[in-house]
């Protein structure tokens, strides 16, 4: 350690043999980074509350499904999940198909790395969503029932709307995962920022590893940060008088 | 045994604890009742200092509860406690409920633990339950056990901390008898209840305590016996409590 | 395009080799995880400001940025610190245990803390000091009721070993990453490893469900 040399500077030097700098490297890799966790949180939200409500159904077939799902998204880890769509889907699919996705699908790292992570952290909002909804007492379905509710009523006006404020403190975990676990995809060539800083610290600047780790692990750290503070708010907008959030 | 002078507690701005001042004597049993919020829960556990208090002292046995230099778990172990939840330790059988501390806190081998813990287990009458766990025992089994529990310790004097109220009213005679039991022995007791049957039979004493004050404490015969000559607030308190 | 899942079975001895290691991996930042968690999530709810803050920045820290970022951190920070080139393999051990703790610690904070407190207040009634309470009372409790999440934060944990193939690491994936570019079968032996993954966990996380069942502690 006493004969590291240590050059802060190191992050607004010149890439060497480029009209770029490492600054730019990481900025860009932190922008590929916030898009994809954001992309791939859409799809998680939406297939992970279908498939929670799925579970809680009366219907054997469709909640089947949805135990089907979380079981096999969960099970395998998220790595694995994207080599299998990277290299192994684009190969068992119809050779129309498989030929597109390896050479015409626009952006093929970035769309493989959302679909990927989101079908994965679907199955995780999945169970918070059914947890949420096995939270709230028996009585509030019988009584959307009840009114001359339908079940889907029920559902939409009643069940929903109390689960996912229960849910918030649970989702923003998830939410915060999903930054964390959008770094997996550099093994599939996304340049997001725990890639761009393997570039710099592997090839370019092999001496200075301390002060490109430092700097993203900060921005990571700022971004949890960020994404605390704003499910925070959320939470506070959400709240129900009367009743406590997050209700154990 | 126990002196409390003064004592004043808050929570916050709250104060809970106003000027309480009592003694209970060696051999003496003490019932301290009022209506609930009255504080009288909080201090019986200021008596061994599971609550801490802000001003004036308690000294047991010569030793004082508010100094910091007291070793509080030597204090503590010296005087027993029964709690209105009982607090069995659920992960453990009744034998070793009720030996585990008299062999880490007071090193005491384990034959000699469990021959103390089961000679008393075998006076509140659950001799035959020794092997079973706190879960698998009724109400009343499980606090004559936690009362069996405090005895192995050999305490100088034993705190009640409303010993019935979380009891089936099937269960409470049970409970109560093995307190008059103890009382008649000439334990020195403190006890939190509401059970006026139990105060008549064996209190030396009753404090009555109402908004954090001791509001009356005088002989059993003065509380009973001439009840015009009490506060308004304890008359009130009486005639609700020994309406039935 | 066909799949062959013999290719697996052909390459037998080196993928269970990798999977030896991944186990090996887990149970090791499993122990030493759940007993410097234990430390941890005591240090969180001491009383010591100094105490409680540094265990709540070590554990946020580790929280907040991801595991592969925290892998690569110690694959080059290590040799630097001890001046030992000890490889992929084993900077690994090291880091899951330390990085795991952060999480072991905060299920068993919940456990202590979802202790009652009258079970407190009796533990110190009987003359127990605060760590005896601790050892006797609070903790035996605890990690009875938290025994499945720490179980299930086992399977999570096993997982996330695969991650050390970042760092070239020769677990069940990097095994049969290896086997599949050597003889050109990406196929088989992506899908391979996804089933010995998934046939691991299912069963164990079914086999935690059954345990959380049964433990239910007597009240």
């Amino acid at each position: 350690m006493s004969t590291y040399q240590w050059d802060w500077g190191i992050i607004l030097q010149q890439v060497p043999e480029s009209e770029e700098f490492y600054y730019q490297w990481l900025i860009s890799g932190l922008g590929w980074t916030i898009a994809t966790a954001l992309s791939a949180w859409v799809i998680a939200l939406l297939l992970g509350s279908l498939i929670g409500v799925l579970r809680t159904l009366p219907s054997r077939p469709l909640s089947f499904i949805g135990t089907a799902y979380v079981e096999l998204f969960r099970n395998i880890p998220l790595i694995v999940q994207l080599f299998i769509w990277f290299f192994v889907v684009p190969e068992l699919v119809p050779t129309v198909v498989g030929d597109w996705m390896k050479r015409d699908m626009p952006l093929p790292e970035f769309t493989t790395a959302v679909f990927g992570l989101g079908l994965f952290t679907a199955a995780r909002v999945a169970e918070q969503v059914r947890t949420g909804i096995l939270t709230l007492p028996r009585g509030q379905k019988n009584a959307g029932l009840a009114l001359g509710l339908t079940l889907g009523q029920t559902y939409r006006h009643v069940l929903l709307p109390m689960a996912f404020r229960i849910v918030i403190p649970p989702l923003t975990s998830e939410f915060m995962n999903i930054f964390k676990n959008s770094a997996v995809a550099l093994v599939i060539g996304l340049t997001e920022l725990t890639f761009q800083m393997k570039q710099i610290t592997g090839d370019y600047a092999p001496s200075n590893p301390i002060e490109v780790m430092t700097l993203v692990s900060l921005l990571y750290l700022s971004v949890a940060l960020s994404v605390n503070r704003i499910m925070a708010f959320i939470e506070k907008k959400s709240r129900v008088p009367g009743y406590i959030s997050g209700g154990k | 045994m126990i002196e409390i002078n003064k004592i004043s507690k808050w929570y916050g701005d709250f104060q809970v604890l106003t000027d309480c001042s009592t003694r209970i004597n060696k051999g003496e049993v003490v019932v301290v009742c009022g209506p609930s919020g009255s504080g009288k829960s909080t201090l019986i556990k200021c008596v061994n200092a599971l609550e801490p208090f802000q001003q004036g002292d308690i000294i047991v046995d010569g030793i004082s509860v508010a100094d910091p230099k007291t070793n509080l778990p030597k204090l503590r172990s010296r005087v027993g406690m029964v709690f209105q939840h009982f607090e069995l330790f659920p992960h453990l059988s009744i034998t070793e409920n009720l030996t585990l501390a008299q062999m880490k806190v007071m090193g005491r081998s384990k034959e000699e633990a469990s021959q103390k813990g089961l000679a008393y287990l075998d006076r509140v009458g659950l001799k035959a339950h020794a092997h079973k766990f706190p879960g698998q025992l009724s109400g009343g089994q499980q606090q004559r056990v936690a009362i069996a529990r405090a005895l192995s310790m050999d305490p100088i004097a034993m705190l009640f901390d409303e010993p019935t109220s979380a009891l089936d009213p099937e269960m409470v005679n049970e409970v109560l008898d093995v307190m008059v039991e103890l009382a008649q022995e000439g334990m020195t007791m403190m006890c939190v209840t509401h059970e006026m049957g139990f105060a008549r039979r064996v209190a030396n004493r009753v404090i009555f305590m109402d908004k954090g004050q001791i509001v009356e404490d005088c002989a059993k015969e003065a509380f009973f016996g001439n009840v015009e000559a009490r506060s308004e607030r304890a008359q009130q308190f009486l005639s609700k409590i020994l309406q039935h | 395009m066909d799949i062959n899942l013999g290719n697996i079975w052909h390459a037998r001895d080196f993928i269970l080799e990798g999977l030896q290691y991944s186990l090996s991996l887990t149970g090791f930042a499993m122990l030493i995880g759940i007993t410097a968690g234990t430390v941890l999530a005591i240090a969180r709810l001491s009383s010591n400001r100094m105490v409680s803050s540094a265990a709540a920045t070590y554990v946020n820290l580790f929280r907040s940025i991801p595991l592969v970022l925290v892998i690569f951190w110690f694959y080059i920070l290590l040799p630097l610190i001890t001046g030992i080139q000890m490889g992929a393999d084993k900077s690994a051990y090291i880091t899951f245990a330390i990085f795991e703790a952060a999480y072991y610690c905060e299920i068993i904070r919940a456990g202590i803390q979802s202790i009652p407190k009258g079970q407190i207040n009796a533990g110190l009634a009987m003359g127990f000091t605060p760590a005896q309470n601790m050892r006797y009372v609070i903790l035996p409790q605890a990690f009875r009721n938290i025994l499945p999440l720490l179980l299930t934060q086992t399977i999570v944990l096993f997982q996330d070993t695969s991650l050390v193939y970042v760092v070239g690491a020769t677990d069940l994936l990097g095994a049969a990453d290896k086997v599949a570019h050597r003889d050109n079968t990406l196929v088989d032996m992506y899908l391979g490893v996804a089933i010995i993954y998934f046939t691991i966990s299912f069963s164990l996380s079914k086999a935690v469900k059954q345990l959380h069942g049964k433990i239910a502690i007597i009240r």
